[in-house]
């Protein structure tokens, strides 16, 4: 029983408050990359391993991942599914609708290049990066839910190497800027 | 009242022997009838009291390809209270001088037909004269061309974005 317990090493909860040292830069990549909330859209079969993530089996809201009804409200946009040209007016408008900082992941064979449409699908855009940038490409035809939860894993290694901070010196070159 | 007895009742109705039943041992014969009687029939078979075909399941549009020079309309009926099916066939010249081909449109007699002619307008470009609203229903309307042509080319760009791979 008289066995310390190293609470720092074992970064178990006490319950007491305490204080936490960071940088404002590392609080504000981890808030993002804790709450990506995705906007509510699928195109194809692709969807529906997406909807199988978001529900209770794989529950991505564990991660903090859950869907918004507008692009307004919506940190990344996954394209999962076949993108026709019909459908790419559409997609770059909401992409544009949503507010900065916003990410893209590339769900499936479709949204990456255009899978198995690629030689004869006159109507099939061929990749979704034609249309706007990619962050993340999940490879699979459709790809499982797996597949997609390590692809917003790979989108939070990425947020977390982010510098939302402009530095210091950039700053106070503007400023010059600005009284000269 | 087998498809024999149908096209015989056409035959001495439209007093015309240009009614041919195409392959008469598949389980479901197709009828082929001439393009400029297509809409009298269809009245017909809509509103005669032995046919009385009340359903169009399918209207198909086919493109044979610029060597044959054809395209062809199929049109799948049916009559709920006979449980009777029938299959009639239209070929089409490809062009008549530089024009897609025409043909009468059957969305007076079955509401089936509106859509099913306009896919078949956008996807081989096949015109339907007095269609009520014949414009493109999958494809956007700046599209260029009917993709199911045999001869089809799809468009370098649209809307900026290059089609091929």
């Amino acid at each position: 029983m008289s066995q310390a317990i190293d609470f720092q090493e074992n970064r178990l909860k006490t319950g007491e408050g305490g204080i936490i040292l960071t940088s404002v830069e590392d609080l504000l990549n981890w808030s993002r990359l804790s709450s990506l909330w995705p906007m509510g859209f699928g195109l194809a079969c692709c969807a529906i391993e997406m909807m199988a993530s978001y529900a209770s089996n794989y529950d991505l809201e564990r991660f903090g991942i859950f869907p918004r009804p507008s692009p307004r409200q919506s940190d990344v946009m996954i394209v999962a599914g076949t993108v026709t040209f019909k459908m790419a007016d559409r997609i770059r408008r909401l992409y544009e609708q949503m507010p900065e900082p916003r990410y893209v992941i590339s769900m499936g064979s479709c949204s990456n290049c255009g899978g198995p449409y690629w030689e004869h699908g006159y109507h099939v855009v061929k990749g979704i990066d034609r249309i706007i940038p990619v962050d993340v490409y999940v490879p699979g035809c459709p790809p499982r839910p797996e597949a997609l939860i390590g692809g917003f894993l790979k989108l939070q290694e990425k947020i977390r190497q982010e510098h939302p901070i402009a530095p210091t010196l950039l700053l106070e070159l503007e400023a010059e800027n600005h009284t000269t | 009242m087998t498809t024999h007895d149908i096209v015989e009742r056409l035959k001495s109705k439209f007093n015309t022997d240009a009614i041919l039943v195409v392959n008469e041992k598949t389980a479901q014969p197709i009828i082929q009838i001439p393009a400029n009687l297509l809409l009298d029939i269809c009245q017909f078979l809509h509103e005669d009291e032995l046919l009385y075909f009340d359903f169009m399941a399918c209207l198909t549009g086919i493109d044979n390809g610029p060597e044959k020079g054809s395209m062809e309309v199929i049109y799948h009926l049916t009559s709920i209270p006979y449980q009777r099916n029938l299959t009639l066939k239209v070929i089409l010249p490809r062009q008549i001088d530089g024009q897609p081909p025409s043909i009468s449109s059957l969305s007076s007699i079955w509401k089936t037909a509106d859509w099913h002619e306009r896919e078949a307008f956008d996807l081989i470009g096949i015109s339907f004269e007095n269609h009520p609203d014949l414009r493109r229903i999958l494809l956007p309307k700046d599209w260029e061309g009917h993709p199911l042509r045999k001869d089809y080319e799809e468009q370098d760009s649209y809307h900026g974005i290059k089609v091929k791979y």
